[in-house]
C-alpha cells in the first residue's frame, strides 16, 4: 500500500456524530467524508431523502436542519453535530400524514413521488415561517426543487389547499377525508 | 349481473392509491434498497468518442483493498438490445468504444468510494478513430464505420414508402409548400438517476431490481447477454423517480451487476451519478425535415411527402421504430389523400438516441404544424379554421393504413379557441405579445410488440378470498404516471369494491403475468381491459354463487358499495367478503386471469407495424407569450390545452399528466437541448456532452411555469376501457409548435428550428431589420440516396393494404445476426 493510499485509507476512519432527527437523539460512527445526504440515506437507514445530481442543482435531498431547508447532499454530516434535523419521514404525526402531505396526494402533488420529499420538506419550512404565502412566494420558495413530472402547477394547488385544511383545523396537521 | 350503470370509482378524482405512500418517503426506488453483505459496482467509462480497444489492464484496479472484482468485455459473452434488428449493445465494451460514456470495464468493490478510486488503476489502451459529429458527417464518411451491421456505411437505416402518386398530387395543386426544419435533440432528465441491484439466491435464481419501465424487455436481454435461461431470472421493476422512455431499455449496466453478484455470491448495487445518467440517454433524436405540401384553391391538402434525416447517437436502440415514427402518424391528424415518405437515420459517436415521451413523432409534429400556420397564412384563412376544414374523421382508415377510432379534434380545437379568446386575438394584439395554436395526435399503445409474437400484450391475474381481499397481478410498471392507479380502479369498478380493498403487485416477472412495460402510452388501454376482463371473470364465478344462495336469478345482481345484491330489492345481498366466501364454497380457491391483445393491424405491407394503434388520442393547444424584442426573451403568459383522452379515469390524474406534458413541452420548445462540441485538439479533439448536469441542461422552474388551462374532452373509444385513450404523451406534442407559431404572431418572425432561444429571436429579428425574410432554420436537406420506396396505394385507390411492388431490400441486420449464429457454432 502506498503513502498516499494509506492516508487516505486513515482518512476514512469513522467519527462519531451526534443530533437529533426527527424529534429523536441519534448517535452514529460515520465517515468523515460523508455528505448529510449519506449518512441519512446509508447509516439511518432513512431512505425516505432522495438524491437526483450531488451537486446542489435539483432540490431532491433538501431536508430541515433547524428547521431551514439545505441541500443535503452539499452538506458535509459532521455539520449537523448537535443540530436539529428534519426529514420526510419526520413530517406526519405518528400515523397521520401532515396536512402538507395529504393534500399533496389528493390533488396529484406527486406523480412520481421522487422529488416529493424535498418539495415537502421544503414547503414545510415556507409554512413555518408563513403560514399564508402567496403563490408567487410559494414559487419562489419551490424555486429550487426541480420537478419533471408535474408541471409545478398541482404543487402550488396542494401547498394552497393545505393552508386551507390547517386552517380550518387550527393546527398542525388534520384529519384529511381520502 | 352487471356493475352499477352509474360509474363509482372511474371518472371520480380521488386519492391515487400509491399517494400516501409517495408523500410519506415509504415508496421504495432502486436505490432505496439495502440488502445484507451488499457489494457496489461503478463503471469505468470510455473518455474518447470512437476507438478501438487494444488492452485493459485491470491488475492494478484488482490489487486495490477493498475491491472484490473487475470485469471487462471479455467476461460478457453476447451483444443485445431493445429490438431484434439492432443487437448492438454490450454489457462492457469489448472491441471498441462508440461515445464519450460507452462504458469499458466495471469494479465491484466494499463501497462506492473505494470502486471510484480503482476504476483510476484501470489502465485502457486505446487506438483512437475518426469520430462523427452529426449525420451529415456520418453520411459523408463511411469509415470507420460505428457498427458492422449498418445498412451501409455509417447510415444505420433508410426507410422509403409511396402511398399514392404524391408528386402527382402536388404537381396539380394550387399551391406547393416547401418547408425545412430542424428539432435538436434533448434527453428525459428523470429526477430519479437509474439504479440497480443485482442478487443470487444460494439455489442458483437471480433477480434484479431496477428503475426500468420494461421489466420484461429487461428479463429477456438478460437472458440473452449473459445465456441463463429465462426461468431463473427474476426482474423487479421498482416504482420509477420518472421514466419519460429513458428507462425502457435494457442497460448495461443491469446486467453488468447480475454478472457480478453471481460470480462473488453477494447483492451488487449500482447507482449513476446524474453525468452517466445523460450517457445512457436514449432520448429524443435531432431531427433535419423537410415537408412538402400541397393544397388546393379551398384549402384542402392534396398530398404531402415527408423527408426525415436521425441523429442516432451511437447504437441502435428503439431507433428504428423512432424512424418510422418521424413519418407514420402525420395523416392520423390531417386527412392527406396521398402521402409519401422518406427517412434516414445515421450512427454518430454521441449517446444513443432513442424513446421520449411522444417518441419520434414530437419532431415531425413541430414542423408540420408550423408549416399549417404558413399555409393558413398564406391562404389567408385563420390557423384554427384551416385546422378544422382538414382534420381526419373519426373511424377512419388513412392513407398509410392507420384505423382511427374516436376523434375529438374538432371539438379539442373549438374549446381552445373559446377558452383563449382565440378570434379576438390571434393577429390582433399588440406588438411584442403573439397567440399561436397547434394540433397533434398519438397512440394509445402500439399495436406490435418489440418482438414478434402472437401472446398478449398485457396479462393480469386475480386473486380473491374469503377475507374480501382482491390482489391483482400485472406486470406493468408505475412510473408516476398512475398506472398502479388504472389497475386499482379498473378492478374496484367492476366488483364494487372501494380501491383500498385492493392490493396491487406489478413488475415482478416471477410473480407478475408478462406485460410489455410501461412505453407507448400502452399501459391504461391495454392492461385496463386485461384487468377489466380478469375482474368480470371472478365478477361471474362469485355471482352464480350469490345467486344460487340468495334465489336471486343472476342478470338482476348488481356488484357495488362492497356488496352483491339483487337490484330490484336492494337490502337483499351480501357483504362483498361474504360473497367471496359463497364464490368459494362453490368453485374452490378463486383466481381469475385477463389478456389482452391489440387488434390485427389493417396494413399488409413490410414496415406497416409501426404506427398501428388500437386508440389515438387528440390534442390542441394555444400558447399566449410575450416578447422582449430588445433581449430576445420569451415569456409564455398561458397556455390553453384541451386534450381528448376518451374518459377520464381518475381526473387529477389525467389533467397531472396533461399538465406535465405542457412543462416538457414548454422546456424543448424554449431550451432544452442535449448538444456536444469537440474538444480543443490540445486537449484530445474529442466530442463531449455539452452540459452533462442538471444545472447546465436548462428546464423549467417552478418560477417559469406559466398558468395552463386545461380541458379534458371525453370521446369515448370502443376499444379503450371504459373508453378510455392516452393522456401521457400526446400532449407534449402540440406545445412546440404552438409556441413557434405564437413567436410568429408577436414578432413577425418564424424559428423554425428547436429550442426557440432567445438568440435564434434576436437573429431572426435582425434579418429581417436588414430586409431579409426574418427566418432562423436549416436552408437545405442534404442529397440522401434513397432506396426504391414500396408503393402502397390507398383505401380509396383501390389498395389492399399491400405494397403492388417488392422493392429489394439489404438484409443486413438479418445477415449480422446469422453471422454472429455462424461464428457461435464454429467455436
Amino acid at each position: 500500500m502506498s503513502n498516499i493510499t494509506a492516508l487516505k485509507r486513515n482518512e476514512k476512519s469513522n467519527i462519531h456524530l451526534s443530533c437529533e432527527v426527527n424529534g429523536e437523539a441519534v448517535q452514529v460512527s460515520v465517515a468523515p467524508y460523508k455528505t448529510l445526504l449519506e449518512v441519512l440515506r446509508e447509516d439511518m437507514s432513512l431512505t425516505g431523502t432522495k438524491h437526483g445530481c450531488e451537486l446542489g442543482e435539483c432540490g431532491a435531498c433538501a431536508v430541515l436542519l433547524d428547521g431551514e431547508p439545505v441541500l443535503s447532499c452539499l452538506s458535509l454530516a459532521v455539520d449537523a453535530e448537535g443540530r436539529s434535523i428534519e426529514t420526510i419521514e419526520g413530517l406526519s404525526d405518528n400515523a397521520e400524514l401532515h396536512p402538507l402531505q395529504a393534500a399533496f396526494a389528493d390533488l396529484g402533488g406527486s406523480q412520481c413521488g421522487y422529488c416529493t420529499p424535498g418539495v415537502l420538506v421544503t414547503a414545510k419550512s415556507l409554512l413555518d415561517h408563513n403560514p399564508d404565502p402567496s403563490r408567487e412566494e410559494i414559487k419562489e420558495a419551490l424555486s429550487g426543487n426541480l420537478c419533471r413530472c408535474t408541471g409545478y402547477q398541482q404543487i402550488f394547488e396542494a401547498v394552497e389547499e393545505a393552508i386551507i385544511r390547517i386552517g380550518e383545523s387550527g393546527k398542525g396537521s388534520v384529519e384529511v377525508a381520502r | 349481473m352487471s356493475t352499477r350503470d352509474k360509474l363509482s370509482v372511474i371518472g371520480k378524482s380521488r386519492r391515487r392509491v400509491d399517494g400516501a405512500s409517495k408523500v410519506s418517503g415509504q415508496t421504495k426506488f432502486a436505490d432505496d434498497i439495502v440488502l445484507p453483505r451488499m457489494l457496489h459496482c461503478k463503471l469505468l467509462r470510455s473518455h474518447l468518442p470512437h476507438a478501438n480497444i487494444k488492452n485493459v489492464d485491470t491488475s492494478r484496479a484488482e490489487r486495490h483493498p477493498g475491491v472484490k472484482l473487475v470485469l471487462t468485455g471479455n467476461d460478457f459473452p453476447n451483444e443485445y438490445g431493445i429490438l431484434p434488428v439492432s443487437q448492438d449493445e454490450r454489457p462492457l465494451c469489448k472491441e471498441k468504444v462508440r461515445f464519450v460514456g460507452d462504458p469499458v470495464a466495471a469494479v465491484i468493490a466494499l463501497d462506492e468510494f473505494t470502486a471510484e478510486e480503482a476504476l483510476q488503476l484501470i489502465d485502457v489502451e486505446y487506438e483512437e478513430l475518426a469520430t462523427i459529429a452529426d449525420p451529415l458527417e456520418g453520411l459523408n464518411t463511411p469509415e470507420a464505420r460505428l457498427h458492422e451491421y449498418s445498412e451501409e456505411g455509417n447510415i444505420h437505416k433508410r426507410l422509403s414508402y409511396e402511398f399514392g402518386d404524391v408528386d402527382d398530387a402536388i404537381a396539380k395543386s394550387e399551391h406547393v409548400f416547401e418547408d425545412i426544419f430542424f428539432y435538436e435533440g434533448c434527453t428525459h432528465l428523470p429526477m430519479e438517476q437509474h439504479a440497480a441491484v443485482g442478487h443470487i439466491e444460494a439455489d442458483g435464481r437471480i433477480t434484479l431490481w431496477s428503475s426500468t419501465q420494461c421489466p420484461h424487455y429487461v428479463h429477456r436481454a438478460i437472458s440473452k447477454a449473459l445465456e441463463i435461461p429465462t426461468a431463473r431470472i427474476r426482474v423487479i421493476a421498482t416504482p420509477n423517480g420518472g421514466g419519460f422512455g429513458g428507462k425502457t431499455d435494457p442497460f448495461n449496466h443491469e446486467i453488468v451487476v447480475i454478472k457480478a453478484a453471481m460470480l462473488l455470491g453477494r447483492p451488487v448495487k449500482i447507482a449513476l451519478t446524474r453525468e452517466e445518467v445523460f450517457y445512457c440517454h436514449r432520448g429524443r433524436h435531432p431531427v433535419l425535415m423537410k415537408y412538402r405540401t400541397g393544397v388546393d384553391k379551398d384549402g384542402k391538402l392534396t398530398g404531402m411527402h415527408l423527408q426525415t434525416m436521425l441523429d442516432g447517437g451511437a447504437y441502435g436502440s428503439y431507433g428504428v421504430a423512432s424512424t418510422f415514427y418521424t413519418c407514420v402518424l402525420q395523416p392520423v391528424t390531417y386527412h392527406l389523400p396521398r402521402y409519401a415518405f422518406d427517412a434516414c437515420r445515421v450512427f454518430t459517436n454521441k449517446p444513443p438516441c432513442g424513446p421520449k415521451r411522444g417518441h419520434g413523432t414530437v419532431q415531425p409534429r413541430f414542423g408540420q404544424e408550423v408549416q399549417m400556420d404558413k399555409i393558413a397564412e398564406k391562404l389567408k384563412i385563420d390557423p384554427a379554421d384551416f385546422r378544422l376544414g382538414v382534420i381526419e374523421q373519426a373511424g377512419a382508415m388513412t392513407a398509410n393504413y392507420l384505423k382511427i377510432g374516436s376523434m375529438g379534434l374538432a371539438e379539442c380545437i373549438n374549446k381552445v379557441v373559446e377558452r383563449s379568446d382565440w378570434k379576438n386575438k390571434y393577429g390582433k394584439l399588440p406588438k411584442g405579445k403573439g397567440i399561436g395554436i397547434a394540433c397533434s395526435s398519438y397512440l394509445t399503445g402500439a399495436g406490435n410488440s418489440i418482438y414478434w409474437n402472437a401472446m398478449p400484450h398485457s396479462g393480469v391475474q386475480l386473486k380473491l378470498d374469503r377475507s374480501g381481499k382482491v390482489t391483482v397481478f400485472c406486470g406493468a410498471t408505475e412510473i408516476g404516471q398512475g398506472s398502479d392507479d388504472v389497475l386499482v380502479g379498473m378492478v374496484a369498478e367492476v366488483l364494487g369494491l372501494d380501491p383500498l380493498m385492493i392490493r396491487c403487485v406489478t413488475g415482478d416477472t416471477d410473480l407478475t403475468p408478462v406485460d410489455l412495460g410501461s412505453y407507448s402510452s400502452r399501459v391504461t388501454l391495454m392492461m385496463g381491459n386485461a384487468a377489466i376482463q380478469a375482474a368480470e371473470r371472478a365478477r361471474d364465478l362469485i355471482a352464480e354463487a350469490v345467486s344460487k344462495k340468495l334465489g336471486v336469478p343472476l342478470e338482476r345482481l348488481v356488484f357495488a358499495d362492497m356488496r352483491v345484491f339483487d337490484t330490484e330489492d336492494p337490502e337483499l345481498g351480501l357483504d362483498f367478503h361474504k360473497a367471496v366466501v359463497c364464490g368459494e364454497e362453490m368453485h374452490g380457491t378463486l383466481g381469475t386471469t385477463g389478456s389482452y391483445a391489440p387488434p390485427e393491424p389493417p396494413g399488409k405491407y413490410k414496415g406497416s407495424g409501426v404506427g398501428p394503434s388500437p386508440a389515438y388520442s387528440y390534442s390542441a393547444a394555444v400558447v399566449e407569450l410575450d416578447i422582449d424584442e430588445l433581449t430576445g426573451w420569451v415569456h409564455v403568459e398561458r397556455v390553453y390545452i384541451a386534450h381528448d383522452l376518451g374518459k377520464a379515469l381518475n381526473p387529477v390524474l389525467s389533467r397531472g399528466q396533461v399538465q406535465g406534458g405542457v412543462y416538457m413541452g414548454l422546456g424543448e420548445a424554449l431550451m432544452e437541448e442535449q448538444t456536444f462540441q469537440r474538444l480543443p485538439p490540445r486537449l484530445s479533439n474529442a466530442l463531449v456532452h455539452k452540459t452533462p448536469s442538471m444545472l447546465e441542461y436548462k428546464s423549467l422552474t417552478a418560477h417559469d411555469m406559466p398558468e395552463v388551462i386545461i380541458d379534458l374532452i371525453e370521446d369515448p373509444d370502443e376499444n379503450g376501457p371504459f373508453g378510455a385513450k392516452e393522456a401521457g404523451q400526446g400532449p407534449l406534442t402540440p406545445i412546440i409548435p404552438a409556441v413557434a407559431n405564437a413567436v410568429y404572431d408577436a414578432v413577425g418572425v418564424r424559428i423554425d428550428e428547436v429550442p426557440i432561444t432567445a438568440e435564434k429571436i434576436l437573429k431572426a429579428l435582425d434579418k429581417k431589420a436588414r430586409g431579409g425574410e426574418g427566418r432562423v432554420g436549416p436552408d437545405k436537406f442534404p442529397e440522401i440516396e434513397w432506396p426504391e420506396p414500396y408503393e402502397v396505394p390507398p383505401p380509396w385507390e383501390g389498395g389492399d393494404g399491400d405494397a403492388v411492388n417488392k422493392p429489394k431490400r439489404k438484409r443486413a441486420a438479418k445477415m449480422h445476426e446469422m453471422d454472429k449464429f455462424k461464428k457461435a457454432v464454429s467455436s
